[in-house]
This record gives C-alpha cells, sequence and structure tokens, in this order.
C-alpha cells in the first residue's frame, strides 16, 4: 500500500556531532525495546491495549531532546500523540513507567492505572496529559501557548498529532487560533503523517497534496520533511523551534514517519515489513560511516532488552489500585 | 440595585483585580460590545475570540493548565453542545492523571427560554452538565448569588460550569451587590457601555467587595410547611411568586433556591422534605434524564418514610426544541400556572 514518500534519501552525510548522534541512537533503541516489551506484555495478556510509536523514533528522539524541558510557562510545554514514547525517553522519563501504565498498577506515574497505554502525562515536565480523543490536543495548545507568549521568555508550546486526525474541527482551531493576528501563538505544530488513520490511507480521503500546505493559508510558514531520518529531523526541529522561540509565532511541521506494528493492539501490533524501518536506516549509516559497530549497537540493544524484561518481572508484582481509589482525585483541593 | 449582566461584571471586574482573572473570554466578549448580554462591558482582560466554540473551551483548559485563570464564554448554551467532549476532558483531566493536573477555569454560558429564542436560543444545559463529573456546577437566580457564586467560581481550583438563566439577566435584585451605589441610574451611568462610539469609553467601577457565596449551598427563600419546591435559575421566581399566591389560599410553601447544582446541598433538601413531607422539584431542561429526576430518586430512596405524597417533577416538554410563537414557548416549558396548580395540588394530597 501507500508508503512514506521520502522528501530526501537517507544517505546524505550524518551532519551532527559523533556524541550527539550515538546519543540519538542510543535513545532510539530504548524507545523500540521498549515498544516491542510493551507489545509482548500486551501479547502475554499484560495489559488490556497496546498502541504506541514504533517507527517513529527517528522524529521523537529529536523532538524531546531539543525541547527545553521543566515546569510552566517559562519552559515548553508538549501537547503529545499517543505515540510518543520516544520523545518521553529523550525528556528523560524511565521507561518502566510505560510498563506500570501497561499493566495498569497503582504506581502508574501517569494516571495510576486509570489511561491507556501511551497516555503519558508529566506536569514537573509540562507534558499534558495524552488524550484519547484524537486531535483535541490542538485546540488545548493554544492555551498554554497564550500565557507563554504573556510570559515572556522563550518557551513555546509543541501540539503533535497524526494525519488522519487533521480532518477534525480541532486541527483548523489550532492552524486559527495560533495566527491571529490580534495575538500569533509561539507554538510549533507537528503532524507525524504515517499516511494512515487505522485502516484508512490517506490518499482516498486528503485533497491537499501535502497537509504542511494548509498551514501556508495562514501565513504560518511550514515544512515537510522525512521524520525517518533522525539527522534530518533533528535539524529541522531545530530550525523550527529556533523560529518559534525568537519570533513569538507559529511554525509548522509535518513529519512523514513509518507505522511499524499497525495500528494498535486492535489490529494485530505486528511487525509490517513494507514501511521503512528508521532505526535500521540509521544503524546502516552509523556503521557506514564509522560511527558505531554493529557489535556495539547489538550490545546496546541487548542491555536495554535485558533491563526491560526485568522492570517487566518487577512491574508484574506491584500492585493494582484499589476499587475505593475511583473517588480520589475527582476534584483539586484548595491550596 | 443591580441587575443580573451588571452583577457578572462587577463580580468579573473583583476577580480580575483580586482573584488573578487574566482572560475574560469568547465570541464578542470584548469591546465593542462586551458580550451580546452586555455581561463582559468594560472589562480589562475582555478579548475577542474566533467564531469556535472548540477552540474557546481548547483554550481555556490550555490557559488554566499554564497557571492562568480563564474566565470563557460560549454565547449561547446551544452552541456548547459542540464542545462536549472538552468538557468531559476538563473534568476528567485530575482524575485521570491522579491529581497531577488541575483545570482551574470558569466557563459562563447563558441557559433556558425567555427571549423568544427559538429552536436555537432556549436551550437548557443542567441536566447535560450534571452528567459530566468533575465539574462544579452553578445556576443563580438573583444578582447578588451571581455575584457570590462567580467569584467563588473564580476562587475554585475546577472547572465550574456557570450557567447564567438569560430570562433573569436583565431583573433587578432586592439585595445590593456589596459596594454597588444606592441610585441604580448611577450605577448604570459607571458601568453600561454608551450607546453608538463607546472607543473612548472606560468603566467607572464602584468598589466592590469580595462577597463568596459557597458553592454547594441552597438557600431557604421562604419558609413553609406543607409542601416544598426545590428550583433554580429562571424558574425559581415564579416558585417563589406561586408560594405567595398560595399563600393567601393558606397554603405554606418552603421554596429551595439550590443555586449550586453539583454539588448540591442535600442537607437542605432533605430538611427540608422531612418537615413538610412533600416535594416538587422545577426546572425547564427537557423532562426525560432530567436533574430533577435525581432528585426525586434520591428523595424517594433516602426520605421514603418521610413522605406524605409522590415526590413530583415539572420540567421542559420531551420535544425537539423551543418554537418561536408564543404559544409554542409557554407549552414547552413550566410556567408560572403549572406551577401553582401542581403546588395547589401537591399540598392537599393526603397519603
Ligand atoms: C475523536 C476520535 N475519533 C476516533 C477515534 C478512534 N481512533 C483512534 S486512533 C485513530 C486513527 C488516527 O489516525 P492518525 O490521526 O493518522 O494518527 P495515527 O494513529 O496514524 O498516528 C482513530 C480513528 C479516536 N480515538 N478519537
Amino acid at each position: 500500500m501507500s508508503r512514506p514518500r521520502l522528501i530526501k534519501e537517507n544517505s546524505a552525510p550524518l551532519s551532527l556531532a559523533r556524541e550527539q548522534l550515538i546519543r540519538i541512537h542510543d535513545l532510539m533503541v530504548k524507545a523500540r525495546v521498549l515498544e516491542e516489551r510493551l507489545i509482548q506484555m500486551y501479547k502475554q495478556g499484560h495489559g488490556y491495549f497496546w498502541i504506541g510509536g514504533p517507527g517513529e523514533e527517528a522524529f521523537n528522539v529529536p523532538l524531546g531532546l531539543l525541547m527545553k524541558c521543566g515546569e510552566g510557562p517559562a519552559y515548553d510545554y508538549l501537547h503529545a500523540h499517543y505515540r510518543q514514547s520516544a520523545t518521553l525517553l529523550a525528556l528523560g522519563e524511565e521507561p518502566i513507567g510505560a510498563l506500570r501504565q501497561m499493566k495498569n498498577t497503582a504506581t502508574d506515574p501517569y494516571s495510576g492505572g486509570r489511561n491507556f497505554a501511551g497516555h503519558f502525562s508529566r506536569r514537573s515536565k509540562n507534558i499534558a496529559p495524552v488524550t484519547s480523543p484524537i486531535e483535541v490536543q490542538y485546540a488545548i495548545a493554544p492555551g498554554t501557548a497564550m500565557a507563554q507568549k504573556r510570559h515572556g521568555g522563550d518557551g513555546i508550546t509543541i501540539v503533535t498529532g497524526g494525519d488522519a486526525g487533521t480532518a477534525e474541527g480541532d486541527f483548523a482551531s489550532c492552524l486559527i487560533w495560533s495566527s491571529r493576528p490580534a495575538n500569533p501563538l509561539p507554538i510549533l505544530i507537528i503532524v507525524t503523517n504515517n499516511t494512515w488513520g487505522i485502516s484508512t490511507t490517506s490518499d482516498g480521503q486528503h485533497g491537499e497534496t501535502n497537509i504542511s500546505d494548509r498551514a501556508r493559508a495562514f501565513n504560518i510558514p511550514a515544512k515537510t520533511i522525512n521524520g525517518n531520518d533522525p539527522v534530518e529531523s533533528y535539524q529541522e526541529i531545530q530550525a523550527a523551534m529556533d523560529y518559534v522561540r525568537k519570533e513569538r509565532k507559529p511554525y509548522f511541521l509535518e513529519a512523514k514517519v513509518s507505522r511499524l506494528y499497525g495500528h494498535s493492539s486492535a489490529s494485530g501490533a505486528n511487525f509490517v515489513n513494507e514501511e521503512q524501518d528508521c532505526l535500521r536506516l540509521f544503524e546502516a549509516r552509523l556503521e557506514q560511516e564509522g560511527v558505531l559497530s554493529r557489535q556495539q549497537m547489538d550490545e546496546a540493544r541487548n542491555r536495554y532488552s535485558e533491563e526491560l524484561a526485568a522492570a517487566a518481572r518487577t512491574v508484574r508484582d506491584e500492585p493494582q489500585p484499589s476499587g475505593d481509589s475511583i473517588w480520589e482525585h475527582i476534584y483539586a483541593e484548595k491550596k | 440595585m443591580a441587575n443580573m449582566a451588571q452583577a457578572i461584571r462587577m463580580a468579573l471586574h473583583y476577580a480580575e483585580e483580586n482573584l488573578g482573572v487574566t482572560d475574560i473570554f469568547g465570541e464578542d466578549v470584548g469591546a465593542p460590545l462586551g458580550g451580546v448580554f452586555t455581561c463582559t462591558q468594560g472589562l480589562k482582560t475582555a478579548w475577542n475570540s474566533p467564531l469556535d466554540e472548540r477552540g474557546i473551551i481548547g483554550a481555556a483548559m490550555g490557559l488554566a493548565m499554564a497557571g492562568h485563570r480563564p474566565v470563557a464564554e460560549i454565547q449561547f448554551c446551544d452552541y456548547i453542545y459542540n464542545t462536549i467532549d472538552l468538557l468531559k476532558l476538563a473534568g476528567n483531566t485530575h482524575w485521570a492523571t491522579n491529581g497531577d493536573w488541575a483545570m482551574p477555569m470558569v466557563v459562563r454560558t447563558p441557559v433556558g427560554s425567555g427571549i423568544r429564542g427559538s429552536i436555537y436560543h432556549s436551550h437548557s444545559f443542567d441536566a447535560t452538565m450534571t452528567h459530566i463529573p468533575g465539574w462544579k456546577v452553578v445556576m443563580p437566580s438573583t444578582p447578588l448569588d451571581a455575584y457570590g457564586l462567580l467569584i467563588s467560581a473564580c476562587q475554585d481550583p475546577n472547572p465550574v460550569m456557570f450557567l447564567e438563566p438569560k430570562a433573569l439577566l436583565r431583573v433587578k435584585g432586592d439585595e445590593r451587590i456589596p459596594g454597588e451605589p444606592d441610585d441604580d441610574r448611577a450605577l448604570s451611568k459607571m458601568i453600561d457601555a454608551p450607546l453608538g462610539d463607546r472607543s473612548q469609553w472606560k468603566p467607572q467601577w464602584p468598589l466592590v467587595e469580595g462577597f463568596a457565596v459557597p458553592i454547594g449551598k441552597g438557600k431557604v427563600v421562604r419558609e413553609g410547611a406543607q409542601a416544598t419546591v426545590v428550583s433554580y435559575g429562571r424558574t425559581l421566581p415564579l416558585c417563589a411568586k406561586a408560594a405567595a399566591q398560595l399563600a393567601e389560599e393558606g397554603l405554606s410553601v418552603e421554596v429551595i433556591d439550590l443555586r449550586s447544582l453539583w454539588p448540591y446541598d442535600w442537607e437542605l433538601i432533605k430538611a427540608s422534605v422531612q418537615k413538610t413531607g412533600r416535594v416538587l422539584f422545577v426546572n425547564e431542561d427537557t423532562e426525560v434524564t432530567n436533574f430533577g429526576e435525581h432528585l426525586v430518586r434520591r428523595t424517594v430512596e433516602e426520605l421514603f418514610y418521610s413522605l406524605l405524597a409522590p415526590p413530583r417533577l415539572i420540567a421542559g416538554k420531551f420535544v425537539p426544541g423551543i418554537g418561536l410563537a408564543d404559544a409554542l414557548e409557554m407549552a414547552s416549558v413550566p410556567q408560572q400556572g403549572d406551577i401553582t396548580a401542581a403546588l395547589r395540588t401537591l399540598c392537599r394530597e393526603q397519603p
């Protein structure tokens, strides 16, 4: 079926510092192993549902690395999609948190066993709660961006979502609210385009050539990039962020990415051979340019595999939330 | 005395000055109009948003998440329906994140019949709103309560839905807002925007005080012994009038203004029903799966042995809209006569 149309081939020289390439690779591997562990947990009955981002690491890792991580309007807000475990890891989250959410334990740091897999949330890092209704984050993000504009400084809001979801009105809301002449907002609007909804392909639904073309109608600068290339992603995200930080205006990035295990556990969560694997492509280049050897990369993968297997065993023995806890946190208290 | 629109405006002014309200916004909320019902005229943080209800609720959520204190307006509650999932999210965020993220925001929206608004400007929203957990829901029936409840709403760390009975927005109160001038004309000169060119106009705010009506507390509007009527919003004054008329017939009806729909003052209802043994609930939302039905259910379950008659509900007819013609509107939502007649029957009912 339709594959991501690549803007550039993955053959350009790796134009980032060696340490940075190694760091990106390490996080990509960590994220991939995490997702594979989550899928395995699901398949073994240690979770009810899986949805995640294997295939999007090349874009999501650089995004997390480039964010200004902290709490409050001086730092960047992330209104994320449910496929962004790689961004979370790049922001310093421990992978065991995702396992806990999969196993819906009381220790789940994101929701205490209440929310779906991949639905991260962390106020101390400005990670807004990921929601199941897709695209609502695009309606909410302008609010944090407004607060940041008023606050001053260079904190920005980042909102991400899928291509199919851009048909929702909230996506249009975001373009409109971000580019109001009365108050343009410091917001990086991102669409990760894997060309799929669940089973519906974009070519049957989208008349626009690129989704990023829609930004032009609002005079928002926009680009479509190869999200399967971590170097290109890093550089383009950095340029986009620099623009938003400095100009305090919106910027739009569309990243073409792969969906390596289908939509979610609802569609089987099996590896899809026809999609480009950003990790495999990157590893070939790292090896080719002598940044890392095959052995070093295999070692990284084995290390994370072992770590996550151990984490899964830990999580297995952790308590589930008690039924009584449904009454907790309905309301916030006055402080 | 101030009317409810003026009271809302003064409460918002107080909240801007003292409670950290940062953004009062929505369609036509800023200058020059100051809201289609004039509730936001002259406010310093009021601004006009795009014509986009989902964007309005979404932006309020984002602002609240970033530590601001927004007060969003949806022009008519008829148009808040297209934000339902966002309202659900705003209500469940604190719970879903196990207490990590709070959502301190206020949404104001005019509700109900009374302006001959036809199908799309006469909806009620109390039944739907009380079905969305995580929110607090209030609906005043007097200017002073509007003032006090809005101040409480702006202090609350949770999302609060402030329902404005549009039929009462122009009705003057019997009680003064603390700090409001004695002379109504003087007040109007100070805070009502002039007709015509408003570009140079600035309000002169009276020195109003931080009077708060606690959320969750109802009020006995009139004491009585034979029956209790519980209402809120537009139908409350009708219930009070009915009770006054029935008093002349020698019937004694206790009138409760619920004011807060969630949380609501069950203790007040319970004490009254235990005293009178008879209760009528009145509101104008459509009667099927009505908030009053919940109150009837709870009354039956918890107060059955105190009852001298079955609890009753008068509500809007279960029809798709309220027609424009006078007779259609009158037939769709409870009117004075319906309430008086129902109370008369109830008072005389014997077990
Ligand atoms: C508002 C809403 N409608 C439908 C769904 C069911 N659903 C979950 S994911 C999905 C497809 C989303 O596709 P896309 O936006 O391209 O994101 P992707 O999953 O491909 O990253 C759908 C229809 C939903 N979660 N929310």
